[in-house]
């Protein structure tokens, strides 16, 4: 590979992309942190003098009492994520292996691959017309002699649109891994007295662990982030940190404080990103995509 | 029953679970009834209603406006700075690897926000500059370069670098070299990554819905609106339309790049 410091050949190469992403990637980032040490100025902008006001507002620490709120809110985020994540392994892990074994391989991959480009706006509508009062749902129930549900709008609803949503980011991440396994050494470990539990954990699940981390990290991070879906599917108005962002930077119009609470987000899923290349190196980096 | 029947079952639990939410979407744009869900017979008429909608192919024209120009110079400048990251190292390789995984990674709500306040920073130093069509192009342009380059730099890892060093005793260098040896060996992938971004950039919501202003409605912003005031059989076609594009797209991409 390369010569090192070869400025006419790198410049036009690889210069472009990299300033572009510094402009609009580093930059408004780094905006965004500077952004939530100001206030509300004039005309719904950001102004000085700096400040802490909005973080202390995020912890709670700005009024007369503690007031989690917006704690409250990054946790609901954080098990929002957590829970769907648990649920879309639970789901996801064997189905990987259901294609793997299957004899149309090619055919499931693409039927999983379909949803996954589907528009996600799509996608959660859908839920809307199941779960609504005169929905599918309740007109399946009222055939079959049951009660109607109320499930639009609801938490039940958010939580099964965005195990939906995310399933497929698992699915294709770990079917990757679960390709490549050598089988060889279940053999290895039956013959060497291995039970079935020991074989699992000891002889596939480390094979499978690369595809694992990154599907969990894939759905994960967009499902603590999301705000269409409980703002199409949930009740009441700030239910998690991305419709926080969402209000500030719109209606509300305080974007100090979206920016505050925006930077929080990102902060979690970047130290989460850096731990995993410091874990995984730059190949694992590449088995994200 | 056997463990691997268990999986089977599993498996069609899963499938009928990721397919029955967009039937049923299918199967309700053919129905005839416009508010219930249970089945009054076939009918093209939402089909039609849509069609004839002149807002809606004004959104789809601003779609495909979008899509066209963020993918044309995404597909570019991603190609050539895989070339850059493959070939060199250099003095902030890693810095930008790590920065070309934040598009990818971060929520979009983080990114919509933070380009929407870079966006109105720069406005106020250049009036000329608003948002329109054009701030939703660089946002776009933004996450699929990153998407692009990622996948054309695993593709030039998996070139043989005999046939580069074949290449260069051949006489092929530099820029000779990109067009003769390198471009022609990794087309499939240029391909694959141009529709991937393509397909990225129609289906975007969350990021066009921040950097977006009047008069640059596209498709998912039109939906997502429309759908906050109640669902519609229109929404319905509209939809299904959709699901018929990204699949014959899908069926493209697995042609281009499974093609040797």
């Amino acid at each position: 590979m390369g010569s090192r410091g070869d400025w006419k050949k790198l410049l036009p190469t690889a210069l472009p992309g990299a300033a572009w992403l510094v402009a609009f990637m580093l930059l408004p980032s780094l905006f965004v942190f500077y952004a939530s040490f100001l206030q509300r100025g004039a005309n719904g902008w950001i102004s000085g003098p700096l400040t802490l006001s909005n973080y202390l507002r995020f912890l709670g620490l700005d009024g007369e009492s503690f007031d989690p709120l917006y704690l409250k809110i990054l946790w609901r985020s954080l098990l929002l994520g957590g829970v769907t994540t648990a649920v879309v392994v639970l789901l996801g892990y064997p189905f990987a292996f259901f294609i793997a074994l299957s004899k149309r391989k090619n055919l499931l991959l693409l039927l999983v691959v379909l949803p996954f480009w589907t528009n996600f706006l799509i996608r959660v509508y859908a839920w809307i017309v199941i779960f609504q009062r005169r929905g599918v749902l309740n007109a399946f129930l009222a055939s079959v002699g049951f009660n109607p549900l109320h499930l639009y709008p609801s938490w039940t609803a958010v939580y099964v649109a965005t195990v939906y949503t995310y399933l497929p980011f698992l699915i294709l991440p770990l079917y990757a891994s679960v390709e490549k396994i050598d089988w060889t050494l279940l053999e290895a470990a039956y013959d060497l007295g291995a039970g079935r539990l020991r074989g699992f954990f000891h002889a596939i699940l480390p094979q499978t662990i690369a595809g694992l981390v990154s599907g969990v990290m894939l759905v994960f991070i967009p499902a603590v982030g999301t705000f269409v879906i409980s703002d199409l599917l949930g009740a009441g108005k700030t239910v998690l940190i991305g419709n926080v962002i969402q209000q500030q930077f719109g209606s509300s119009r305080d974007w100090a404080f979206g920016s505050a609470a925006a930077f929080v987000l990102m902060a979690v899923v970047l130290l989460g990103l850096w731990i995993y290349a410091r874990w995984a190196g730059e190949k694992g980096l590449e088995d994200l995509l | 029953m056997s463990g691997r029947r268990l999986l089977t079952a599993q498996g069609l639990l899963v499938l009928a679970f990721l397919y029955l939410p967009i039937l049923v979407i299918i199967a309700l744009s053919f129905n005839s009834s416009r508010y219930g869900v249970n089945w009054q017979g076939f009918t093209l008429k939402w089909y039609k209603q849509l069609l004839s909608h002149s807002q809606v192919h004004f959104y789809l024209v601003n779609s495909l406006i979008v899509a066209g120009v963020s993918t044309t110079v995404a597909t570019v400048m991603g190609t050539l700075l895989a070339l850059g990251l493959s070939r060199y190292r250099f003095f902030g390789r890693g810095g930008l690897l790590f920065l070309l995984y934040v598009p990818i990674v971060i929520p979009d709500v983080a990114m919509g926000a933070a380009l929407l306040l870079f966006f109105a920073w720069v406005q106020r130093y250049l009036a000329a500059f608003h948002m329109s069509l054009i701030t939703v192009i660089l946002a776009h342009i933004t996450f699929q370069v990153a998407y692009v380059t990622l996948i054309i730099k695993s593709r030039l890892a998996g070139l043989d670098p005999s046939l580069h060093e074949a290449a260069y005793d051949l006489g092929a260098a530099g820029w000779k070299r990109f067009w003769l040896v390198t471009l022609p060996l990794i087309w499939p992938g240029v391909a694959a990554a141009a529709l991937l971004a393509f397909t990225l950039s129609l289906d975007d919501f969350v990021i066009t819905f921040f950097t977006a202003g009047p008069g640059s409605t596209t498709l998912p912003i039109y939906i997502f609106s429309s759908v906050k005031k109640g669902v519609t059989p229109e929404i319905h076609a509209l939809s299904t339309l959709m699901i018929l594009v990204t699949t014959l797209i899908l069926i493209v991409v697995q042609r281009v790049s499974t093609r040797r």
